[in-house]
This record gives structure tokens, sequence and C-alpha cells, in this order.
């Protein structure tokens, strides 16, 4: 299941807009479905596109993370 | 403590009312119209039906009317563009049954 992102909880429940089915005819479950709730404790994994993860800003983030436990 | 799972409760508040579709643990799927909610994700819903999906015959519609779906057992719930639903062909579906979650 594919989908654009709309919101995520500390469960890491996901609701997803413009839901599109991958596979329609292994799975037709979903294909009237257009936006949607996925319990966070079923959840395997999430696929993000690599283009619009920003890597500097997680690296930088987790640099800073790093250096004030170094200090404390 | 015993570990409580509580949900946002704005996070299914638009779907209220609306057809919505349900996919549980055990891969069954439930489609009716969205009554209420709690912070479990305790579901009711009206007028609901279940779907069984098969390789060798149509979809079967099992009439269910009003039911309350633990919250423990939810896996997805959709909300039913009703436009396309009632456009898909259900004799035609061939699919097999979903598995149940495994965790």
């Amino acid at each position: 299941m594919c989908g654009t992102l709309s919101s995520v909880d500390q469960y890491l429940n996901l609701k997803l807009k413009e839901v599109t089915v991958n596979d329609g005819e292994k799975h037709p479950h979903m294909l009237s479905v257009s936006n949607c709730f996925i319990r966070g404790s079923v959840v395997r994994y999430v696929q993000l596109p690599a283009d619009e993860v920003d890597t500097q800003l997680l690296q930088d983030a987790t640099r800073n993370e790093a250096e004030k436990n170094v200090s404390r | 403590m015993k570990f409580r799972y509580f949900i946002n409760m704005a996070a299914l508040e638009s779907y209220v009312n609306h057809t919505v579709g349900i996919i549980t643990a055990d891969g069954r799927h439930f489609v009716g119209t969205l009554k209420g909610f709690d912070q479990s994700l305790n579901l009711i819903l009206d007028d609901s039906h279940e779907r069984v999906y098969s390789t060798t015959q149509g979809v079967e519609q099992v009439v269910l009317g009003l039911h309350i779906i633990r919250g423990d057992n939810v896996v997805i719930v959709g909300e039913v563009d009703e436009a396309i639903d009632s456009r898909i062909d259900f004799s035609k579906i061939r699919a097999e049954p979903l598995p149940s979650i495994v965790h």
C-alpha cells in the first residue's frame, strides 16, 4: 500500500491520504479506500522515498545529540 | 503496570458516519458505517458486513448488522470511497484470504 503520510502519533499509528494499492489483483481489499488509519503495532516497515529524506539534517541532529552526551 | 494503548482521539473523528473498511488481525475484512470509537480503537460499526475472499469464487458478503470490534484486533481502518466501491463487481474478484498478523 502506498499513500501520502498525513500524521503519525506516539504509537507510530499512521494516517495516510490518497492511498493506492500496489498490487490490486492480489490485494483487492483496499481498492475503494482513499484515506486510512493504520494501527502502529502492526506496521512492519515504512518505505520513504530516498530523495525526500534530508540525510544531512539527520546526521547533524545525531552529531549534536552525541556531543551533548559526551560533555555530560 | 499493564501497558495501555491509547490513540489520539482526533485520529478517527473524520471517519465517523462514513463507510469504512476494517481489516482485523486475523485477516478478515469488515465494511460498515463507523458510528463510534474510543481511545483503545474499539469500533462501533453499523449496517456492517464481512467480505469473504476466495480464489475459487467471487467475494461472499455476509450481513452482520451492528457490530463492536475490540481495538486489539484492528489493523487498518480505511475510509471507503462509496463511488469507487459501488463500481467494483465483487462477483468477479478473486483473491487469497489475508493471512493473520504475526508478531
